[in-house]
């Protein structure tokens, strides 16, 4: 793009193409997905009774409340009522699990839960329950700001999380960076070119017709150019969320949106 | 609207015939004097090629004279007067791997397959195009000779 940087030499090409550091966006420039939607879409997404995503929540609710598993026990059993209990939890993940030792999405400390608390089995990537739960979980941090913990043990996995996102992959060979850093607000063919902040996650998706989580969306990034997409709940996918939060500090959460 | 939607997913169903890895090529200057073929590229076959949103991918970036196209991508360069700009020798390099001339580019290499990263089992060791095609493609784009041509059909 840049002609002062029209340079030869396949070292070089190697070298830029692995990690073209790129400009960031400036807080003052940063925008929401939504913001990149037609207004019929945004309004969609404003309006609790049009927007679909409150049906997942809704679902979500009964879930929460719904004794399963070997232990019997619901969520609300520990976490009480989650207008309280879960208020600001969705804006802080991912985080760091002790026992793991390594970072864990919200979806994972769902499944958490529900293996260790309820003597339940996991549930499905994207499975209906799933994107209930995390879209009613979500809900209680609406209007919040994105709030990454300030935890020094996930700097390492957010640092890759970051090499990643400027790491040009698949046939196409594109970086995230590449088109989000870059070219925002231009258009692929039809589709304007978003940010790439995911603090409206999980979403309602006209084209999917249904609900996905955040990694449905970084799968079909990766697919788009043809890449092959990590397995949901990789390792690399909780890296790259938790540079995404990182990117999207203090931005508002906005869960359940809508998209095109 | 709902045309609006789905370019991503597009891009990764395309059918994908087997295809040969990419002969090497004489990249001299700025350009691959050379044919990649022996036979002539063909400019309809070409025109079909870069309007095709699976295939040459070329109007997810580019905007051209193509009036009856909607939905042309406004990250790259207008094609409108493409083949006035520059040689056919030129244009091949320009399709073949234009990340030798600008390494930062982010118009894809159509004839590369070397120095990728994480590429789809459906497509590895695969060229986006293939030798004739990328052909067929530079013979068209030497038939756009007019730069004020352009359709614009701004998203
Ligand atoms: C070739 C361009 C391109 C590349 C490369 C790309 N994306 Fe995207 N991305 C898009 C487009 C376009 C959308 C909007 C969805 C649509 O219309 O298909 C999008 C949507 C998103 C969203 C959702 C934003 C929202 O508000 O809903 C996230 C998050 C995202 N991308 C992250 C990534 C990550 C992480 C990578 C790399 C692994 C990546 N993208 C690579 C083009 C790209
Ligand atoms: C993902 C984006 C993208 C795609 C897809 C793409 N290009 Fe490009 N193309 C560019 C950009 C950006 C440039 C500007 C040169 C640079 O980046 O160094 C360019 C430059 C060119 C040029 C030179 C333009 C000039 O007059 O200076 C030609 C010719 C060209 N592209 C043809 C094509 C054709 C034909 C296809 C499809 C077979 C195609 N491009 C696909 C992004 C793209």
């Amino acid at each position: 793009m840049n002609p002062a940087a029209r340079i030869g030499g396949l070292a070089l090409i190697a070298m830029l193409g692995a990690f073209a550091a790129r400009a960031q966006i400036a807080d003052a420039d940063r925008k929401s997905g939504a913001a990149f939607m037609s207004a019929q879409t945004q309004e969609m997404q404003r309006d609790d009774g049009a927007n679909p995503g409150m049906l997942a929540a809704l679902d979500g609710e009964s879930l929460w409340n719904a004794r399963t598993g070997g232990a019997g026990k619901s969520c609300a059993d520990c976490h009480g009522e989650a207008q309280t209990g879960m208020k600001g939890v969705a804006a802080r993940y991912p985080a760091f699990n002790e026992a793991s030792a390594a970072p864990i999405d919200l979806q994972g400390r769902i499944n958490l839960c529900r293996q260790d608390q309820q003597k339940a089995t996991p549930l499905a990537p994207e499975s209906r329950d799933l994107l209930a739960l995390s879209a009613f979980i979500g809900l209680q941090s609406r209007g919040m700001p994105t709030a990454p913990p300030d935890d020094p043990r996930l700097t390492p996995f957010r640092e890759r999380g970051r090499a990643l996102w400027s790491q040009r992959m698949g046939q196409l060979n594109f970086s995230c960076a590449q088109c989000h850093d870059d070219n925002w607000g231009k258009h692929l063919g039809s589709a304007p070119i978003p940010q790439a902040h995911a603090n409206a996650y999980p979403i309602y998706r006209l084209e999917w017709q249904g609900m996905g989580l955040l990694q449905r969306r970084l799968r079909n990034c990766m697919s788009g150019v043809r890449a092959q997409a990590f397995p949901y709940g990789a390792q690399e996918f909780v890296e790259l969320e938790l540079f995404l939060a990182e990117r999207a500090r203090g931005m508002p959460v906005e869960t359940p949106g809508v998209r095109p | 609207m709902r045309a609006l939607v789905a370019v991503l997913a597009m891009i990764a169903l395309a059918p994908m015939a087997p295809r040969a890895e990419p002969a090497p090529v004489a990249i001299v200057g700025d350009a691959i004097p050379q044919p990649l073929t022996a036979e002539a590229g063909d400019p309809a076959r070409g025109r079909a090629i870069v309007v095709d949103r699976q295939k040459g991918l070329c109007l997810l970036c580019h905007v051209g004279p193509f009036p009856d196209q909607r939905f042309q991508g406004d990250m790259a360069p207008d094609l409108a007067g493409a083949g006035a700009r520059w040689s056919s020798a030129q244009l091949r390099l320009r399709i073949v791997d234009g990340s030798r001339l600008n390494p930062d580019t982010i118009m894809p290499s159509y004839y590369r397959t070397e120095g990728l990263n994480r590429v789809a089992p459906a497509f590895r060791d695969k060229p986006i195009l293939d030798a004739r095609q990328v052909e067929d493609v530079v013979a068209f784009l030497a038939t756009l000779q007019d730069p004020s041509a352009t359709s614009s059909q701004k998203p």
